[in-house]
């Protein structure tokens, strides 16, 4: 019944995500230009050909369409609204949703306009998340290609030390972190990308491990190219795949984690709010004026959405197993 | 086996002191005290209190100290919870986050598995895209945000549960909060029990069983679900551990004494014992889960022996 998943198209291109691995090593140390594109069967470079494969995929062009939406009205949306972030309404005490005076979404218990609350504070949970995610970008990536490049008695020891991390309760140390160097957004940013790099590293380890015996490689080191750059140029940029799909999946780990920090009331401090911060009030405040809890979830929800339609899509996208 | 398990939990202990001193001098550098109140106590008085405590002491004594009686399996005094070592406050709420923790993860497990074949099995189908489209709400929506709401629906509005409060963990005050915290996994769950399903289906081993003529219906039961299993089987420690921290929300939103209620509370008050025991409790929790996990893992998949 089910047999009909399976469909074999023929095309059986092993190795084409990476362009080069001829069986003559290239003449230079870069491998991108291929000799053999004339009689390839497809002459498009793997960017090109995952950005034809996404823009086919609905739901990851419509994830990052509205995703584009949300950050674009996060960052331009206060100016056009007549309310500042914390300006109080003395006329409108956690009044609900309405056209009339102004504030579209409605106000919060101290008179505040929601909308503009939730716009700031998604500029925070925003910034916290791409901040973060790159400080555990760039720690998981150098880690993991050093460790595996490396090899040996280095590789073994380094992955020891990526297992004890694994099982530290990392949660409770964020959350005493939070409690002891007060709350501070700096410190969010780098507590969050500290915690956060354990999984790039093994990915990217893993992609290392198996990239380094490759022809391109070896060619690089005959020509005597430093160590140092055959992991900056050659060894990061092949395993970048699985690294894109990794870090749109760490994103909207990382608002969440600072969602629950805030939720705790660990997370950034007044004047600046974001998302986890409003959820939080929402909540207190839930029976008496529910479009608190509702708004800041909604968007906290739709960028969560997004992101994870987004980095299903990279996935299937840069996947050669999916072709 | 033995020797394997032996030499992991040799692993644990570089593992736990780690934990231990992290969180040792983290909590010490933290600017308070947990005798500073709203009533100032007069120097001498809080010179003695610090003197029964140790805290005179310096630092790396009172972590010697520490780590003395750690080893005796003595936490210490709580500061806050008057009368009450940190052990006797912990074997109080651990049953408490163990039957939440567990059932969640019970619940997860048995709901999130079916899904997750369903899907695979009818891949691409009105079942598949219903079950995904649910699985990613699970997970873009937060526990804290669903906890919340599940109160106020069920709890307040309609009044079929209890909106909160544990009454000796009386069944209808589990509800709510289990099922809130094993949302989340169980959209995890069945999304990996998806993939890994559909991974199985196309291998060789699969299209023999077909060839042999073996119905559908045995192909997917005798043969493709347990070695489908496996990455499920390895979540599960990355499951535990993310239950373990949605507890501490959970318990907050619905007044559960748990130990997670205790170890934001003790961070907050300063309670310097209770704070480091709580760690200290998961730090070995979390390991010895991840032990029970890689062990169950190598039973399920005969390629795997653990000799050295």
């Amino acid at each position: 019944m089910t047999s009909d998943s399976k469909p074999y198209s023929g095309e059986q291109r092993d190795g084409a995500p990476l362009p080069a691995g001829g069986p003559k090593p290239p003449p230079g140390p870069d491998p991108t230009p291929d000799p053999r594109a004339a009689d390839a069967p497809v002459g498009e470079s793997l960017a090109k050909d995952a950005w034809r494969r996404l823009t086919q995929n609905r739901a990851a062009m419509a994830s990052l369409g509205l995703l584009i939406a949300i950050v674009v009205v996060c960052i331009a949306g206060p100016w056009f609204l007549p309310w500042g972030l914390a300006e109080v309404d003395w006329n409108a005490f956690g009044t609900g949703p309405t056209l009339e005076n102004a504030h579209y979404l409605g106000t919060d218990a101290n008179g505040r306009d929601l909308l503009t609350r939730v716009l700031y504070g998604g500029r925070v949970s925003l910034s916290v998340a791409l901040v973060a995610s790159f400080v555990s970008l760039v720690i998981g990536v150098l880690y993991g290609a050093i460790s595996g490049y490396v090899g040996g008695r280095v590789d073994s020891l380094m992955m020891r030390f990526v297992d004890i991390m694994y099982s530290l309760p990392f949660m409770f140390l964020v959350i005493l972190l939070m409690v002891v160097f007060g709350r501070n957004i700096f410190l969010i940013y780098a507590a969050i990308g500290a915690v956060e790099w354990l999984d790039m590293a093994r990915i990217v380890r893993g992609q290392t491990l198996a990239l380094k015996r490759r022809e391109f490689i070896e060619a690089a080191h005959a020509l005597g190219v430093r160590d140092s750059k055959i992991v900056t140029r050659h060894l990061i940029p092949n395993a970048i795949g699985p690294v894109i799909v990794y870090v749109t999946l760490t994103v909207p780990k990382v608002i969440l984690l600072e969602s629950f920090l805030s939720f705790l009331g660990l997370g950034v401090q007044e004047p600046l709010t974001s998302w986890g911060v409003l959820i939080s009030e929402g909540v207190d405040m839930m029976e008496s004026a529910p479009w608190m809890l509702l708004v800041p979830s909604f968007f906290l929800a739709a960028t969560l959405f997004c992101l994870n339609f987004l980095g299903d899509g990279l996935r299937d996208a840069l996947d050669p197993k999916t072709r | 086996m033995l020797s394997y398990t032996l030499k992991r939990l040799l692993m644990a202990i570089p593992t736990l002191l780690i934990v231990i001193t992290i969180s040792f001098f983290l909590m010490r550098v933290a600017p308070g005290g947990p005798f500073d109140g709203e009533r100032q106590l007069p120097p001498e008085i809080e010179a003695n209190l610090k003197a029964a405590y140790h805290l005179d002491e310096p630092l790396p004594m009172q972590y010697l100290r520490y780590m003395g009686n750690l080893l005796e399996g003595d936490f210490g005094p709580s500061f806050k919870y008057k009368d009450f070592s940190v052990t006797e406050l912990i074997m109080q709420g651990f049953p408490v986050s163990l039957e939440i923790g567990g059932l969640a993860i019970l619940l997860a497990l048995l709901v999130g598995l079916p899904l997750g074949i369903a899907a695979a099995i009818r891949r691409n189908s009105t079942v598949d895209y219903l079950v995904m489209g649910t699985a990613l709400t699970g997970i873009a929506v937060p526990n804290f945000v669903i906890a919340p709401i599940f109160a106020l629906v069920f709890g307040v509005l309609l009044a079929w549960l209890p909106a909160g409060g544990w009454n000796g963990g009386a069944w209808p005050n589990l509800v709510l909060p289990v099922v809130a915290l094993s949302i989340q996994q169980i959209a995890y769950i069945a999304r990996m029990m998806r993939a890994s399903m559909i991974e199985t289906l196309g291998s060789h081993f699969i299209r023999t069983a077909r060839a042999k003529g073996l119905s559908e219906t045995e192909v997917i039961w005798r043969h493709a679900i347990r070695p489908a299993m496996l990455p499920v089987v390895s979540y599960l420690g990355p499951a535990i551990a993310g239950i373990i921290t949605g507890s501490v929300v959970i318990e907050q939103i619905f007044g559960i004494p748990g130990i997670g209620r205790y170890f934001v509370q003790g961070a907050l008050n300063r309670d310097y014992t209770l704070v480091m025991g709580t760690v200290v409790f998961y730090g070995v929790l979390i390991v010895l889960m991840n032990l029970i996990v890689d062990l169950l893992y190598s039973a399920l998949d005969p390629q795997i022996r653990y000799d050295d």
